[in-house]
């Protein structure tokens, strides 16, 4: 799993999608601070200025849902391109543990790209009061999000060869996820319409800005990460039996 | 050691590997022939672990890959059909990577540069992969194989994609990893396997069609007694003449080569040789032998004729009767 790991970690600075990634979070996350916590009014021209970041954390999301189908779509779909996960699969590794080595490899150039949300919340902390345990779980929230997501992103990229193919497929995934509550409102069926309400991403993401630290939240976020994980395993185990 | 018993794989109906078995001992080069699709690959793919099978098993020294895969893919050096290579590493990078990955426990720097120098890249060691010729990424992915000095060596088409001279150097190679390791290795070119195996399987359709070492494979196919004589004269009382010599047993005149010349199969008594009556007894009528040789089949010849689906001994009968439609024809005109 070491040796995966580092692989794949050093391979997203190799081929300039860990930068584009970095870059691209930088960017998305910077714009939306500056707007949300440094923003002048037009008409009277006052600069108004909050520590309150709850609502950059909220749209954040949907940088979310852009990112890290780009994050996640070469991991698996590259190796069976370029025949390199012969090399994994007979390699005395089990899969298991290839899995999990590109999942952190993915995880840990996220955890990048969100540690640069800390960094302006120390950059507000010279110009006010930060409320640190709400900025810590808005944080925790986005990770925790971020970590399902790449679940899901990397599974899309176990079932399909083209990085393309599986950058549109992580992103119309997670958009359906995203969607979801909203699906939930218009079924007529309550307990359906339940079911549905209960698996929302975004719902249960919200509830982190919104400074509430739930820790079923916690507990769903990691469960949808290691289902999918689990996913991804069962798809290339069952490569091999096809 | 490598045992395989009873291997099936079906992808959905189609069989690709069909109930075969065979073994490969310590310190053997196996050579594995068939035609592209003969289900060469796909049953590498299976000892290495790669692919499952549908039914059968595989024992790598002992160690049953399905049910102990991370012991006995130890014990394995695979290089696949296409060398499986991560184009954006140096060859360096690479190597060092599989090491790892692998879990070797040799002195890392010493064992890679061994095997660079044995495979020959240490001048392209810090060179990237995507820039190396095709023959350089073929040495890369044999040198990913040799990494942890595995005990057995599963190298598919290893000479596919390089020069003359590469090819003759990678079958050295072979032939001195051999000594010590089990190597099987897959080719549909004939003349590699010949120069560099102990032993040939010849696959076709997923079946195995022939078990054996190269030189039995021709000598079961080889008649000493059968000639292929061209010789310039009327054709029947040809046939009639060389029947009557003492001990053959069949005169078949085969095609017209040149004009009123023909080649006559001759088949006579085992252990009979009727070269010098046939000359006297042509010459003396004025009929010329422009050639004459045994009826002797190259190992080309043996490699096509089993992968048309038919065993040595159907082959051989098979030709016979094809000879004497030849000649009945023959006769009608």
């Amino acid at each position: 799993m070491n040796a995966i790991f580092k692989r794949e970690v050093s391979s997203y600075f190799n081929s300039l999608i860990g930068y584009i990634f970095l870059g691209a979070f930088f960017a998305a996350s910077g714009v939306l601070f500056s707007i949300t916590s440094v923003s002048q009014n037009p008409q009277d021209g006052l600069l108004y200025l909050t520590t309150d970041m709850s609502s950059m954390f909220s749209i954040l999301f949907f940088v979310l849902l852009v990112l890290i189908p780009i994050l996640t779509m070469r991991t698996l779909s590259e190796d069976k391109k370029n025949k390199t996960d012969q090399c994994l699969l007979t390699a005395p590794v089990s899969v298991t543990s290839l899995v999990l080595g590109k999942y952190f490899a993915s995880f840990l150039i996220y955890l990048l790209g969100v540690g640069m949300t800390l960094v302006y919340a120390i950059v507000l902390s010279f110009f006010g009061p930060v409320v640190w345990l709400e900025v810590l779980g808005n944080v925790v929230g986005l990770i925790l999000v971020g970590a399902a997501f790449i679940a899901v992103g990397i599974l899309i990229s176990s079932l399909t060869e083209n990085q393309v193919i599986a950058a549109v497929g992580g992103f119309v995934s997670m958009c359906a996820l995203y969607l979801i509550s909203s699906i939930a409102a218009v079924i007529p069926v309550d307990w359906i319409a339940k079911i549905f309400t209960e698996l929302s991403f975004a719902d249960r993401y919200y509830t982190f800005t919104y400074g509430i630290f739930d820790f079923s939240n916690v507990l769903f976020f990691i469960s949808v990460a290691v289902i999918f994980i689990f996913l991804t395993i069962r798809v290339l185990e069952r490569r091999r039996w096809n | 050691m490598i045992e395989v018993k009873n291997l099936t794989k079906s992808y959905g109906d189609k069989l690709a590997v069909d109930n075969i078995s065979f073994r490969a001992n310590n310190g053997e080069i196996l050579g594995f022939l068939g035609p592209n699709g003969a289900g060469k690959s796909t049953t590498m793919n299976i000892l290495t672990g790669y692919l499952s099978s549908t039914s059968g098993e595989v024992y790598i020294n002992g160690k049953e890959i399905l049910e102990n895969p991370i012991e006995a893919k130890k014990e394995i050096g695979y290089l696949p059909e296409f060398p499986p290579l991560y184009l954006d590493m140096t060859v360096k990078e690479y190597l060092c990577f599989i090491y790892e990955l692998k879990g070797c426990k040799l002195p890392r720097n010493t064992h890679l540069k061994e095997i660079c120098e044995l495979v020959k890249i240490d001048n392209v060691y810090n060179r990237m992969i995507k820039n190396l010729s095709k023959g350089y990424k073929q040495r890369v992915g044999l040198a990913q194989a040799l990494v942890g000095n595995p005990r057995v060596l599963i190298l598919d088409e290893p000479t596919v994609g390089l020069d003359p001279k590469q090819i003759i150097e990678i079958r050295t190679l072979i032939r001195k990893l051999g000594k010590n390791h089990t190597v099987i290795l897959s080719s549909h070119i004939l003349t590699e396997v010949q120069a560099v195996c102990d032993r040939i399987v010849v696959i076709n359709k997923g079946r195995i069609v022939a078990d054996d070492t190269a030189d039995n494979l021709s000598s079961a196919l080889t008649a000493d007694h059968k000639l292929i004589a061209r010789i310039d004269g009327p054709r029947e009382e040809v046939v009639k003449v060389i029947s009557s010599i003492p001990g053959v047993v069949n005169v078949l005149a085969d095609m017209q080569r040149e004009k009123g010349v023909w080649e006559y199969n001759i088949e006579a008594v085992e252990g009979t040789d009727i070269r010098r009556e046939l000359n006297k007894r042509l010459w003396s009528r004025s009929w010329y032998i422009l050639g004459l040789r045994s009826s002797e089949l190259t190992l080309e010849d043996i490699f096509l004729k089993l992968t048309m689906g038919e065993s040595v001994n159907e082959f051989m009968t098979k030709k016979a009767e094809d000879l004497e439609s030849i000649d009945k024809e023959g006769g009608k005109a």
